[in-house]
């Protein structure tokens, strides 16, 4: 079986450099993260790389892809993972947070319609 | 390695958010340098850095030589290096071989000179189709190759991390190593297109 490129859209390729490289601003703040955590020795690169292919493994061998494919969901999977085997930030830390932020005042980061 | 609900309900931008003002508040990353590190990932790091090296290889033997026998080393000469640059090896593309390269497991690909891999690179489809049928793939990126020629997959990994050579157009040999830079896109060293002379 075999899946077709998409001819436009984020997955469709590129003919030509200059293409942008995060498609969201979260996008680069999770990339820009786990290299500075890296450069700063809270964990190795292999690490962090055994931890995306197993993300990434999961996804694909899943019976039903109900997420869509998702590259920096499986990179920022990934980096809590290990933040949170190693105990420097905990899953629930980060869900807590998470909360917290969508309590902020009503017109702070809500569109309306 | 869980599937807990935690992950699914929350969007990713909110626990990105999240997880950068737990880790500045216990001091384990500055904003600050998140914020370089991206710009210099985005701006400086790059294929421009390959296209040095490729132009260098074009333009003199004996680097070429150098680079073709320990990729890492040859790229650290014209001082590239750091996170993914470790076990590059350069293999080069000629009339009757065209190499191509891919990670099946992730997106293993040589940061310091290509700087950060394009979103089709790390595409399910782009991943699995180029090993199986990677004439057609690559017929639809736009490279047709003859029946004639070889193709070689390779498969990039944490152990070794491929970069093309591409071949050095007909019509370019009056050109210095400078006027060649700005051919080599970030396309032909991954093998999925041909340098075009200007």
């Amino acid at each position: 079986m075999t899946a077709p490129l998409d001819l436009d859209g984020i997955a469709a390729p590129p003919r030509a450099n200059g293409e942008l490289l995060f498609a969201e601003p979260w996008h680069s703040r999770a990339f820009g993260m786990a290299v500075t955590l890296h450069d700063a020795g809270v964990f190795t690169w292999n690490r962090f790389q055994a931890a995306l292919i197993a993300r990434i493994g999961e996804w694909e061998n899943a019976a039903e892809q109900d997420q869509p494919w998702s590259y920096y969901d499986h990179w920022l999977a990934a980096l809590e993972d290990v933040l949170d085997e190693q105990g420097s930030v905990s899953r629930d830390d980060v869900a807590t947070r998470a909360h917290a932020l969508t309590r902020l005042p009503a017109d702070h980061g809500r569109r309306q319609h | 390695m869980t599937t807990d609900g935690a992950d699914r309900g929350t969007p990713a931008a909110l626990r990105t958010a999240a997880l950068e003002q737990l880790l500045t508040e216990r001091g384990l990353v500055d904003p600050r340098v998140v914020d370089a590190f991206i710009a210099d990932y985005e701006t400086n790091v790059g294929p421009r850095n390959g296209a040095k090296v490729i132009a260098r290889a074009w333009t003199d033997p004996d680097y070429r030589a150098r680079l073709l026998t320990d990729g890492t080393a040859a790229i650290n000469e014209l001082g590239f290096g750091g996170p993914q640059g470790e076990h590059i090896v350069v293999v080069e593309n000629t009339p009757a071989i065209h190499n191509v390269v891919v990670c099946t497991l992730c997106s293993c690909y040589p940061w310091p000179v290509l700087g950060l891999p394009p979103s089709w690179y790390k595409d399910p489809a782009y991943r699995a189709r180029m090993v199986k049928e990677p004439r057609a793939v690559l017929a639809e990126m736009g490279l047709e190759l003859g029946d004639d020629v070889q193709i070689t997959v390779r498969d990039s990994t944490s152990e070794v991390r491929w970069l093309v050579l591409p071949e050095r157009p007909a019509g370019t040999e009056h050109l210095t190593e400078q006027e060649l830079v700005p051919l080599i896109t970030r396309d032909t060293m991954v093998g999925v297109a041909k340098v075009e002379a200007p």
